[in-house]
């Protein structure tokens, strides 16, 4: 059983263990955590209905997939809307497939944006077309990514290999 | 023509090299070994702790220090054995940081011996305890524990090996490579005997971070123990600092200034940038500590249940980061088991009797690795056994 006043450490251990590992199986987490497979899988339950956990997905390399793609940051000013603030722009803009991120930021701009597309002049469109013409948005800066070193907390440059030796 | 043999010293001539080494000259020569044998961390330094060993090399402290190091890292570590362990050394005159914890247990050693003086030491333990005790001029005394004990050290054991020549016992706890670890009470079980029969104890607590069902109690902190206890710790396993070799002792004065005469003749000093480094750990790794002991328990948990899936017993170890199955039913010697497991499924493990003779039916698996490469591991050790059965 998971006491009441443990839950808070526990919610933290499992879903911590979950970002780093989606695939890892409740068993294994029951193991690996010292409790009841049973508990563990209501908990994931529990996350899951109340929109803790969003998904479970692979951190791909599409570079090393071999498959074209471009991405792009965007600083993009706006003016905000009586009431709504930037809310009503900002979800509007993450309809968009090609946006996989948005994010209101503090400082010289209002929303920073990730972009993919297939190439460069499918990103550009994108922002020329959609973005900037959207009532309320004043200006973008579009920035376009060159390589990509770490992404989600994961390094995309080769795993280092395990350089300990054997002592005794 | 000079024959070099005739001119080496016995003494060194007569050390045995470590019996494992051969195992190991294999290993390394094989490809693609699944490896539980390597007994240091899989994580890197914490990087605000290699930073603080950088800025020190920016800031060119590149000279000695004094010989018992840096006045402010020895405060350091008398505030941070304080708070975690209750001990209380004082910074000036009862503390030196040596090369490792290696080095500690040396300067240890010879500050106690005499020739002809016993050494008790139990076993299984680390390599270098009866070698060095040797090189001190001592008489090294294995002390053979059990796995019906979970090799912890009982007043029985203790007291069936005691002579009037006893002079020091080395306590290695949580112990490599059992994971075995001595609570209060245990501790508080042998204190007497230590006592009646005027013993100099070692500890060698270099896992103290590494408990897993309760605090590390050094036996420093009990009753009358502090007079008769040299402490050797370090930072190899706390902090994932191996390489920077470094470690210390806690000893009251009169043992310190004997153990510096000899440290400052051989040694000098620790190496200054891992001193600069040590005390960013010493002063914010908590976290790290933390962090990296949360993930040495998950795989300990996860090995142990592996381990019985497999039907292979194995006591529940509450330090280090060791596990000590029994792999006597299989009917092969340690060694042999080991050397086929290696041929035969490509999967490496240390034999237990590279730490003691005692060890034979057992064998060491580290589970400092990430989770697939231990569970690939578990699987190879597996499908041996049941080949083995079959």
């Amino acid at each position: 059983m998971i006491r009441k006043e443990e839950k808070k450490m526990y919610d933290e251990k499992i879903l911590k263990f979950l970002e780093n590992d989606a695939r890892i199986t409740p068993d294994k987490l029951a193991v690996m955590l010292g409790k009841e497979t049973g508990d563990i899988r209501t908990l994931i339950e529990k996350y899951e209905q109340d929109g803790i956990i969003l998904g479970y997905r692979a951190v791909v390399d599409w570079d090393k997939a071999g498959k074209e793609c471009v991405s792009a940051f965007i600083e993009l000013k706006m003016t905000p809307q009586k009431d709504r603030g930037f809310d009503s722009v900002a979800e509007r803009i993450s309809r968009y497939d090609e946006v996989k991120s948005v994010y209101l930021m503090s400082g010289g701009f209002d929303l920073a944006l990730f972009i993919e597309g297939k190439t460069m002049r499918e990103v550009a469109y994108f922002v020329a077309d959609k973005l900037a013409p959207l009532e309320f948005v004043t200006s973008t800066a579009t920035h376009f990514v060159l390589h990509k070193y770490k992404s989600e907390g994961v390094m995309f440059c080769p795993a280092s290999k395990d350089s300990r030796t054997n002592v005794l | 023509m000079f024959d070099i043999d005739s001119v080496l010293s016995e003494k060194a001539k007569s050390l045995r090299p470590s019996g494992i080494r051969k195992f190991f000259d294999i290993l390394d020569e094989m490809k693609g070994v699944v490896s539980l044998t390597v007994g240091q961390p899989d994580f890197v330094t914490p990087w605000h702790i290699r930073e603080a060993g950088i800025r020190s090399l920016e800031d060119g402290k590149t000279y000695y220090t004094s010989n018992s190091g840096l006045i402010e890292f020895r405060r350091e570590i008398a505030f941070y054995q304080k708070r975690r362990f209750g001990l209380d050394y004082d910074p000036e005159k009862e503390i030196i940081s040596t090369v490792g914890g290696s080095e500690a247990i040396d300067i240890a050693l010879r500050s106690v011996t005499d020739t002809g003086d016993e050494i008790i030491i139990p076993e299984p333990c680390f390599v270098c305890y009866a070698p060095l005790a040797s090189l001190a001029g001592g008489k090294p005394v294995k002390l053979p524990l059990s796995a019906k004990d979970r090799f912890k050290l009982t007043p029985e054991r203790l007291k069936s090996v005691i002579t009037p020549r006893s002079k020091a016992l080395i306590l290695a706890y949580p112990n490599n490579p059992t994971g075995a670890v001595m609570t209060r009470e245990d501790l508080e079980a042998i204190r007497k005997i230590i006592i009646e029969n005027n013993l100099v104890v070692i500890s060698d607590e270099i896992y103290s971070e590494l408990t897993f069902t309760g605090a590390h109690v050094s036996i420093a902190s009990l009753e009358d123990m502090r007079d008769r206890t040299i402490v050797v710790n370090g930072f190899s396993k706390s902090y994932a600092m191996t390489g920077w070799r470094l470690g210390y002792t806690l000893a009251p004065l009169e043992y310190t200034r004997q153990m510096l005469k000899i440290h400052q003749y051989c040694i000098m000093c620790a190496p200054t940038t891992s001193q600069y480094a040590a005390m960013e750990a010493l002063r914010s790794g908590d976290p790290d500590i933390d962090y990296m002991k949360g993930e040495y328990n998950s795989r300990r948990r996860l090995i142990l249940k592996l381990l019985q899936d497999a039907d292979i017993p194995c006591f529940e170890p509450e330090g280090a980061f060791y596990v000590f199955p029994d792999i006597s039913r299989f009917g092969l010697t340690s060694e042999k088991f080991c050397e086929r497991l290696l041929y035969e499924q490509n999967t490496a493990i240390v034999p237990g009797t590279a730490f003691g003779e005692c060890g034979e039916g057992f064998a060491r698996l580290s589970y400092a690795y990430s989770v697939s490469h231990i569970e690939k591991a578990i699987e190879n050790i597996g499908i041996f056994t049941k080949k083995l059965n079959g």
